[in-house]
């Protein structure tokens, strides 16, 4: 069991994210000013194999994408759910392990039904 | 205070410079690798064996042309590639790189930070990279950088389920720590975890090709469907971001998986190899080996991804999320499982 953090511990983090930064920044800045700057109308264009650009990319794209997003979020915080059961596995011992698989297996019917809908059929 | 400041400045800056000369040559390895498999000899101009290739390549991404199309979102298409480069190097935060260092009597973490919730401090950061390529994608405002974009996130977050519940499993049969150094220090004496984690280690380990978007899952970058995917618009070091910030996840998810699976900075004997040169708890001796040996695994591990990538064909998008949903998410809850009955009758839990 590990010990408690304190708030000091998350400083260090504090510090990459701040030399992580300046790396990005300076490189940002550095190659602005290094790169020529021989802008033209067509160079600034957006890319469409060579053949003039035809209306906005920001067009409706597939639902299914937007469906794997939604299932995701639903089945990330059930996993997120069960690390505090990993993490007192032993003191919880076997009551821990058959609640944890009842939610399981509750999952697993959502999981089914999800399947059944064909929510993630991509071939048609 | 400043005392502690300045050494957590000094290893930031330290595991930062690592991460980044890593990622370099592992650009060039790539490449001499790739030339090997393919019976050919590879760079070799500049430098001898091409060693200051990396160097090159960097500057020449320094001398491009900025192109930011007038389509675009200005703010939002500088920011993808920033996001996504400083949380490719915030995730080397909680990684411990070897035994503590004994320095004027004081004992020194080769670690940036050791905080309680590593895992999910892993999981939350590599989450938010997804952002950077969503946000550059999107904010190119072309079709190619838009597909490739959406399908990268969505394939990332179809894979990080199954990776979360191989790492619950993985948390159990160490002993119930968030903390990768008391994971990485758990298989010390006895043995690494990959003896009770097989299935779970593969599970991971196709996660996390599909998450650093190497081949065989390299569809966001389908160079023949897409041109460049979501960094079609992108040049000169907004480019050299997206390409070096993937390297350095490379880098760093072998670095997990040494650590987390193959015992990290320690191996097999090491007390007995220790006591038989002589080197006392904490000596500078130690801390290197420690180190040394890490660096060999890590650097095996990026061997291996980059042998998968040229001898496995690309995936077809239906086959990649069939794979992630349809067989790793039941494949990991079977490991959980299998991980519950193997701690059963190693005597951690009782009915």
């Amino acid at each position: 069991m590990s010990t408690a953090s304190s708030p000091l511990d998350y400083l260090p983090i504090l510090l990459m994210f701040i030399v992580a930064l300046g790396f990005v920044v300076t490189t940002m800045v550095a190659s602005h000013w290094l790169g020529p700057k021989r802008k033209t109308k067509i160079k600034l264009d957006s890319f469409e194999c060579g053949i003039e650009s035809e209306g906005n990319a920001r067009m409706p794209f597939a639902i299914k994408y937007f469906l794997v997003a939604i299932i995701f979020v639903l089945f990330d915080i059930e996993v997120i759910f069960m690390y505090p059961w990993a993490v007192n596995f032993k003191e919880l011992g076997m009551f821990g392990v058959i609640e944890v698989f009842t939610f399981i297996i509750l999952l697993l019917v959502g999981f089914y039904y999800m399947l059944s809908k064909k929510a993630l059929k991509w071939e048609e | 205070m400043i005392h502690l400041l300045i050494y957590k400045a000094v290893i930031c800056v330290a595991v930062f410079l690592l991460a980044l000369g890593v990622a370099a040559y592992a650009t060039l390895w790539e490449r001499k690798f790739a030339a090997f498999l393919q019976d050919r000899k590879g760079p070799n101009r500049a430098g001898k064996w091409g060693l200051l290739q990396p160097l090159a390549d960097g500057g020449k991404m320094f001398m491009k042309e900025e192109i930011i199309p007038n389509v675009s979102n200005r703010s939002l298409f500088i920011l993808g590639p920033s996001l996504f480069m400083v949380t490719a190097v915030m995730t080397s935060a909680v990684i411990p790189w070897g035994k503590p260092l004994m320095f004027h009597g004081k004992l020194y973490d080769l670690q940036i930070t050791d905080i309680n919730i590593g895992v999910i401090y892993l999981l939350g950061v590599v989450s938010i990279g997804v952002y950077g390529i969503m946000i550059g994608g999107w904010a190119s405002n072309n079709k190619f950088a838009l597909l490739g974009a959406v399908r990268a996130s969505s394939q990332m977050i179809s894979y990080e389920i199954a990776m979360g519940i191989a790492l619950i499993a993985l948390i159990i049969s160490s002993g119930g720590s968030l903390s990768l150094k008391d994971i990485i220090e758990g298989q010390d004496k006895g043995v690494c975890n990959f003896v009770w984690q097989p299935l779970g280690f593969l599970i991971f380990f196709i996660c996390a090709l599909a998450e650093t978007n190497r081949a065989p899952f390299d569809l966001p970058e389908c160079e023949t469907e897409l041109v460049g995917g979501y960094h079609t618009e992108y040049s000169s070091m907004k480019l050299g971001l997206f390409l070096f910030a993937e390297y350095i996840n490379m880098f760093i998810s072998s670095a997990i998986m040494a650590g987390f699976y193959f015992g990290g900075y320690n191996f097999p004997f090491a007390h007995e190899l220790y006591e038989a040169f002589g080197w006392a708890e904490g000596s500078f001796a130690i801390s290197l080996f420690g180190f040394g040996v890490y660096f060999i695994k890590i650097f095996l591990f990026i061997c291996l991804f980059m042998w998968i990538r040229w001898t496995l064909p690309r995936f077809r998008y239906d086959q990649l999320m069939n794979l992630g949903w349809k067989t790793l998410l039941p494949l990991s809850l079977f490991n959980l499982a299998l991980t519950v009955v193997v701690e059963y009758f190693r005597g951690t839990i009782h009915f």
